[in-house]
């Protein structure tokens, strides 16, 4: 039996007992059931999987779970709230910013990172903060329009 | 009894989901392989709640199918689209239908959807008349009730009239409400799929997590042509829980963890035998030249080539090639198969749940009804899963371990070796021109792929069409999204572009003097106004180029604008528009969507994805190298639609893909004077072609 290791999950705290070097994208849905987060090429290229870890958007599956031990991890889980969309997720259901959905839930917590960071962000500023996250169904256009508006929602919220 | 039967049926899939209300209280029909059903039990179910559950062996694959079914069925019963239930692609539960591809979806399930809406309506109206007292004809329909018009008091709900019993009427005799009375038709609605897919609630089949489940991994040949002879596997087996199954030249590794299998099979040590095929990325084309030569045969022929030759003032020839290409689905290839109580039941990401269905019957030999496909949600198909051997690897292996689960899911790289790509191809085409700069005659030859919408609704003649029915790919090809209709339109439209600038006449004039078919001319002027093109014979350095192409009746114009950054041959589109008639246009906001990302897969088809090889190696095997476009590659994209409701609609996951790459050489053309012809050009091939053009300005 491996040692425990504790992190902080959408919220609560969560320990598990896998090895250290297992990756946080198998501990998530293998372990803990939570399948929102995708997997796409296992080498942090299509970043299908990411999570935010202490505020920072990465990819799970080359994020071990020795990474993230004592650190705060949000899945596309997490963003939901007493059954009220996050904006961000408002933003790409209203603008349907996906079509087969396998990139959006790595799609929205780029954003969602993002954004937090910096609410008021130009679309060139989007349009790089996403370089990394992979369509292939070419959604692109509407994601970039979805994560603009919800930065103007967040935005005007200050 | 039966509708328990059928909530458990729903339950066991995973369209769960989109159960919310109890649907179905009419028992299932028995699906009939190869034919729509003739009576509309088949496909609707009204329960007592008067929700109303739609079954279509189509898939969701991202493309909006099941809201734009969903909206079918609710035009025709007054619902909103949100009170219809839609559960698709479970092979015990929907009727029998084609895979979801070729845009047929709208094309052939549409009508028979529809018709059958039509039908449950009449039948509806009928009961309503009996129970209420009142002429059909007295009654109105809205959101699940009938009533009696002026009297609402008078009125009762689908639930109450149906209370589950079985509708016997057969389809045909009622038509659909016509043009004009439309009510959700014409209408954009929300997705249906849109609240699981922004919470990560959506599953797919990696998501099912069935208690049990031992997920395989596949020990693969490192090339093509290449089959398992040995293997060492003890290495894997002193991993605890670590299980091997062989079966022929298939060894898998099973684990109940999916990171802990991959790891283990890591550890086989396979020896491979057979032959790989002698070639590569470069010869390929030679290649297949070679092997087609000798089936070379004429599909279409319209008057003397030869004769016009002899007249013709000159001959312009031109080559036309595109690489094989991926269809690169975010999800890999995955299936779980489960054998149990002599069943095989195969929840599989395909677009054929059909055909997988007695393919899996077939390799095991079962009889079909022992064969359940169900489709969850689908990561992405575009043709790439109109095939499954995964699932077929998922049921020989589960075969032999009953009741256990057997996930195989694709890793990226077995993705990208395993893909039916599309196929590489070259095209040659031979025009005569006069001696006015007129097309005199038409010679075009396709290798590799196929004659499809080669011909366009140009005046080109005499011409000769030939392919070759030849297989000369050293792997598997398959239906790429719009197959062989963008190679040809790609080889058509740059060689039109030729000869425009060789006449010194404007790409748009051109193409209005060659065009015969009205709806085209029409379709010509909306996108020009739309875009704002000036006319002028290129080059004219301002980087804009046109290209037209079909899809079955549906016609696209693309119009896009590139820079060209000439020191490093880097292409970067600008801004691409299409004007695009499919005929009625049912959910405008869902056709708008497949044009947007059909014209932003194909900046990806036209610049960067090309899957390298030598031999049987696949030397793309994850992202890094194979390369999708990405937000900064991303054009300004405009979509207009014709107005043309009368037409059928024709589907939209095909034609917008036609003509881009076509457009985008245009515009490399119109930027540099340099003509590219070997899809994608990438920078190294537009390098190669502004050298070309440099040696030619100056050879002249």
């Amino acid at each position: 039996m491996d040692a425990p290791t504790s992190f902080t999950l959408n919220g609560k705290s969560v320990t598990v007992r896998s090895p250290r070097d297992r990756m946080l994208v198998w501990v998530l849905r293998d372990e803990l059931g939570l399948t929102g987060t995708k997997v796409g090429c296992e080498a942090g290229l299509c970043l299908a999987c990411t999570v935010v870890v202490d505020g920072d958007a990465v990819p799970s599956c080359s994020t071990s779970l020795g990474d993230v031990a004592g650190k705060a991890v949000t899945t596309i889980e997490g963003l939901e709230k007493e059954g009220r969309l996050d904006p961000v997720q408002k933003a790409f259901q209203d603008h349907h910013a996906f079509q087969c959905g396998y990139c959006t839930s790595g799609m929205i917590m780029a954003a969602w990172a993002f954004l937090t960071k910096k609410p008021r962000a130009s679309r060139a500023e989007i349009v790089e903060a996403l370089e990394g996250n992979l369509c292939r169904c070419g959604a692109h256009v509407r994601i970039i329009d979805a994560v603009e508006s919800a930065g103007k929602a967040r935005g005007g919220a200050k | 009894m039966r509708r328990r039967t059928f909530i458990q049926g729903a339950a066991a899939g995973a369209l769960t989901l989109f159960f919310s209300g109890q649907a179905g209280s009419a028992p299932i029909e028995a699906p009939r392989p190869g034919a729509y059903p003739d009576d509309f039990n088949a496909y609707l179910k009204i329960g007592a709640d008067g929700r109303v559950g739609c079954f279509v062996g189509k898939a969701e694959l991202g493309q909006g199918a099941m809201t734009v079914l969903a909206m079918l069925v609710a035009e025709e019963l007054e619902l909103d689209p949100a009170r219809v239930d839609m559960l698709l692609g479970d092979t015990d539960l929907c009727p029998w239908d084609n895979a979801t591809g070729g845009s047929l979806t709208m094309w052939q399930t549409a009508p028979a959807l529809r018709g059958a809406a039509a039908e449950a309506r009449a039948v509806l109206l009928g009961m309503a008349a009996k129970a209420l007292n009142a002429k059909a004809a007295a009654l109105e329909m809205k959101d699940g009730a009938i009533w009696v018009k002026g009297a609402p008091q008078r009125r009762i709900t689908f639930g109450d009239l149906v209370k589950g019993r079985r509708l016997e009427r057969h389809m045909g005799k009622v038509k659909p409400k016509p043009l004009g009375t439309w009510k959700v038709i014409g209408r954009s609605v929300p997705r249906k799929d849109a609240r699981p897919k922004v919470t990560g609630a959506a599953k797919y089949v990696a998501d099912l997590r069935m208690p049990g489940t031992l997920h395989a991994c596949i020990l693969r040949a490192p090339a093509h042509g290449l089959t398992l002879a040995k293997a060492d596997t003890s290495a894997a087996e002193a991993i605890p829980g670590v299980r091997i199954v062989r079966e022929g030249t298939l060894l898998a590794v099973l684990h109940p963890q999916p990171d802990m299998a991959r790891k283990a099979l890591g550890l086989v040590k396979g020896t491979f035998e057979g032959q790989e095929p002698d070639v590569d990325d470069v010869r390929i084309y030679q290649h297949l030249a070679d092997k087609a030569a000798t089936g070379l045969r004429t599909f279409i022929s319209r008057g003397d080539v030869a004769a016009a030759e002899k007249r013709a003032a000159a001959v312009v020839e031109g080559e036309y090639r595109n690489a094989y290409e991926s269809h690169a689905s975010l999800e890999p290839h995955v299936s779980v198969a489960k054998w149990e109580d002599g069943r095989m039941t195969v929840w599989a990401s395909t677009q054929s749940p059909f055909v997988i269905r007695d393919e899996v019957a077939r390799s095991l030999e079962l009889p079909v009804k022992q064969v359940r496909i169900i489709t969850p949600f689908v990561g992405g198909g575009f043709g790439g899963k109109l095939v499954n051997p995964e699932a077929l690897e998922a049921a020989r292996i589960a075969r032999q371990v009953p009741g256990v689960p057997i996930q195989v899911a694709w890793n990226r790289e077995e993705d990208l070796f395993l893909d039916t790509y599309r196929p590489a191809a070259a095209v040659k085409i031979r025009a005569g021109v006069d001696a006015g700069g007129g097309i005199a005659f038409w010679d075009y030859q396709t290798v590799g792929a196929g004659l499809g919408e080669a011909e366009f609704a140009y005046d080109l003649s005499p011409n000769r069409y030939q392919a070759s029915p030849v297989q000369a790919h050293p792997f598997q090809v398959g239906a790429w999204r719009a197959p062989s209709a963008h190679t040809n339109a790609f080889a058509r439209e740059s060689h039109l572009d030729v000869l425009a600038a060789r006449a010194k006449v404007d790409p748009v004039t051109w193409r209005r003097r060659l065009a015969n078919d009205a709806r085209l001319l029409r379709l010509l002027d909306q996108a020009v106004d739309a875009f704002g093109w000036e006319p002028a014979p290129g080059p004219t350095g301002r980087g804009i180029g046109i290209a037209c192409g079909a899809w079955r009746q549906a016609q696209v114009v693309c119009v896009a604008q590139v820079a060209v950054d000439k020191a490093t041959g880097k292409v970067q589109v600008l801004r691409v528009l299409e004007a695009v008639d499919v005929g009625l246009v049912v959910n405008p906001d869902g056709a708008r969507q497949q044009v947007e990302g059909a014209i932003t897969m194909c900046v990806g088809q036209a610049l960067s994805e090309e899957i390298r090889f030598k031999g049987g190696r696949i030397l793309d095997r994850n992202f890094d190298t194979y390369l999708l476009p990405r937000f900064p590659a991303i054009p300004r994209i405009q979509v207009v639609f014709a107005e043309n409701p009368a037409m059928p609609t024709q589907g939209i996951g095909e034609p917008p893909v036609v003509p881009v790459a076509a457009a985008l050489a245009n515009a490399v053309f119109d930027a540099t004077g340099a003509r590219v012809t070997h899809v994608p050009f990438t920078p190294e091939r537009v390098l190669a072609a502004l050298k070309l053009a440099k040696g030619q300005k100056e050879g002249s």
